[in-house]
């Protein structure tokens, strides 16, 4: 259905829904698929200057409604990551880099030396809670640290720049405003949520070998929405709502909150790899019925 | 099915050939031949194995030591406890009525479990099953005791027919009534056996092994070039027809943080 396009600083989506970073997105062919299921765009797996193996298994568990990870941002690092994602229209969707750097300097190194490639935009996650040396942990969260690491990046590429915030900031304004000040071109808002951690009664042991890890899932759906409301209240750049959704109708109600876009990412396991698909044909189904003629006209509609 | 993993006692952890155990579970995992559960080692990690026998009551995983993690377990004995996650994947669809199952190495675990079912079905099952040397092969008396036809090939001649059970499936296929293969082993072996197959016209399935580390379709490690299938979910058996779309099949594979490596 048309009415599902949008545009997100200028990359024409066939339809609001992205998948977020970290699910799946390991190679190209697994891009490929879950564009071939729906997803109007889709974000690789976040890339380091090294080779990281990540953290020891168990790295994801589920409770129900909460999935917990902590994966520890494996991935084959720069130079490897260079090779995989090439020809990237093979895809057939927008796709989003994301980047990580311990510091500025190597944040915007990664954009010098990954991009531009053939993706459409970055990701700057400067919010996993359960990676030493990046995002929450390394204090990357803060006002300060948003606006420096989002100048450098901005100095070093000329695709649109897409910051992730985490839900655990207090002062989520201040830091989307500093991210939109130092030219950020949206916000994701956001990654998961806690840390939190599961204890086995009878292993006597936390079940992630890394003990504690970020929650995602359709528990932690309350949350992203009202963090999502915040930052659109507090900047004019859009933002792409993720956390938590799962059907069409969760979809919507992030737009209302103020989303110009949805991230998807647990909702795999939920709903298996048609999840994209199917929210986009429930959310068709909403708007017909309630005569929304596109996504546009629902930015924000729980502000009026 | 266990969404988070069970924490079970080791009934007793049996030698079923050289650095191979076999451990038994009570309880019930309400398996389909060809799945595997994520085991649990806390401190060591989490790593799959296919279920290789299911009685009333119990289960078990035959399990080959090769590295770290295998070494820690095979310190375990009875009454320690493991945790038991799933069981996870699509299983062997169970079909023909004249079948040849072919595994090499531990390959052979999964394969015993549809042989017991496809048997007491009342299907007629040749079992082909191969390994280095004799002290490597599995389920010889568990064999004997089943309505199961049974083929034996070592590399070096120590037992059965001298050199790859492939060549096995080669004479056994001749004889023109085999409507299907059921195939779990080494990767080389594997290609073999996908070409046989191919040639003849004969249906297959075959279980594949990536590197997995959730083992229920998130993470994204176990994918496969060009198609994006996972290996944990979508797999980890594959039809033949669907293995002709699968370029990294017999080529290569991925590490576990990515990088594309020999198989
Ligand atoms: C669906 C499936 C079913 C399996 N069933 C059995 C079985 O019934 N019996 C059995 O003995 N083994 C089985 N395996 C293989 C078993 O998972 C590995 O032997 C084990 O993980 C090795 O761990 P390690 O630390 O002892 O060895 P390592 O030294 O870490 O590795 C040795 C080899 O195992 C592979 N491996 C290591 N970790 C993993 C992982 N997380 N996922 C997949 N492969 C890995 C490595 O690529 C390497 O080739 C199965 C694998 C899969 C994917
Ligand atoms: C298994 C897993 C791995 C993730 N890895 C990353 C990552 O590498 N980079 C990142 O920015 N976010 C990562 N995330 C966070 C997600 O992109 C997303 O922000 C979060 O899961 C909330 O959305 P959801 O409820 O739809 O999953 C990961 C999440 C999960 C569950």
């Amino acid at each position: 259905m048309s009415g599902l396009k949008v545009d997100l600083c200028g990359l024409k989506l066939k339809n609001p829904l992205i998948l977020a970073s970290g699910i799946l997105g390991v190679t190209k062919s697994s891009l490929k698929n879950v564009a071939q299921n729906g997803a109007g765009a889709v974000t690789i797996k976040s890339v380091s200057r090294e080779p990281r193996k990540g953290h020891k298994t168990p790295i994801i568990q589920v409770d129900g409604d909460v999935m917990i990870n902590a994966v520890g941002y494996s991935n084959p690092g720069l130079s490897e990551s260079r090779k995989e994602f090439t020809g990237l229209g093979e895809v057939g969707v927008p796709v989003i880099a994301s980047i990580l750097g311990t510091d500025a300097e190597e944040f915007a190194y990664m954009a010098g030396n990954f991009l531009p490639g053939d993706f459409s935009a970055v990701e700057l996650p400067l919010s996993c809670p359960h990676t030493p040396g990046y995002g929450m942990l390394a204090g990357q969260g803060t006002p300060e640290a948003t606006y420096e690491i989002t100048a450098a990046v901005k100095k070093s590429t000329k695709l649109p720049v897409i910051v992730k915030l985490s839900p655990s900031i207090q002062a989520l304004g201040e830091v989307a405003k500093a991210a939109e000040k130092a030219g950020a071109d949206a916000i994701n808002m956001g990654n998961t949520v806690g840390p939190g951690m599961f204890i086995d009664a009878r292993a006597k042991k936390p079940v992630l070998d890394f003990k504690f890890g970020g929650l995602s899932g359709p528990a932690i759906k309350a949350i992203s929405v009202r963090c999502v409301y915040d930052v659109y209240k507090a900047v004019r750049i859009p933002v792409i709502g993720t956390g938590g959704v799962t059907t069409g109708i969760d979809a919507i109600e992030m737009i209302m909150a103020g989303a110009s876009a949805v991230g998807v990412g647990s909702a795999v396991h939920y709903r298996d790899m048609d999840v994209f698909r199917k929210i986009a044909d429930e959310m068709s189904v909403f708007m017909k019925s309630e005569g929304y003629p596109s996504v546009n006209e629902m930015v924000g509609l729980a502000h009026e | 099915m266990n969404e988070r993993p069970v924490m079970m006692k080791i009934e007793k952890a049996v030698d079923e050939a050289k650095d191979t155990k076999t451990f038994w579970f009570s309880g019930r995992v309400g398996a389909k031949p060809g799945q595997f559960v994520m085991l649990w080692l806390p401190g060591s990690g989490q790593k799959p194995f296919g279920i290789s026998y299911q009685e009333r009551g119990s289960f078990a995983l035959t399990i080959r030591r090769v590295g770290g993690f295998t070494k820690e377990l095979f310190k375990l004995g009875t009454g320690d406890r493991v945790g038991i996650q799933g069981p996870y994947g699509k299983p062997f669809s169970m079909k023909g009525d004249n079948v040849v199952l072919i595994g090499g190495g531990y390959g052979t675990a999964p394969l015993a479990l549809l042989a017991d079912e496809m048997a007491r079905k009342g299907k007629n099952v040749h079992m082909i099953t191969g390994a280095a040397g004799k002290e490597f092969l599995l389920y010889q008396k568990r064999f004997e005791k089943s309505k199961v036809k049974t083929t034996y090939a070592t590399d070096d001649g120590s037992f059965g027919h001298k050199g790859f059970c492939t060549e096995c499936l080669v004479d056994s296929v001749k004889s023109g009534n085999i409507d299907y293969v059921y195939c779990c082993g080494p990767e080389k072996m594997m290609v073999k056996v996908f070409e046989i197959c191919n040639k003849k016209e004969i249906p297959g399935e075959f279980s594949l092994e990536r590197y997995m580390k959730c083992g229920f379709g998130v993470c994204g490690s176990c994918t496969l070039d060009p198609t994006g299938w996972r290996v944990c979910k979508d797999g980890p058996v594959f039809t033949l027809e669907q293995l002709k779309k699968v370029d990294e099949f017999g080529k290569y594979k991925r590490d576990g943080s990515g990088k594309k490596g020999k198989l």
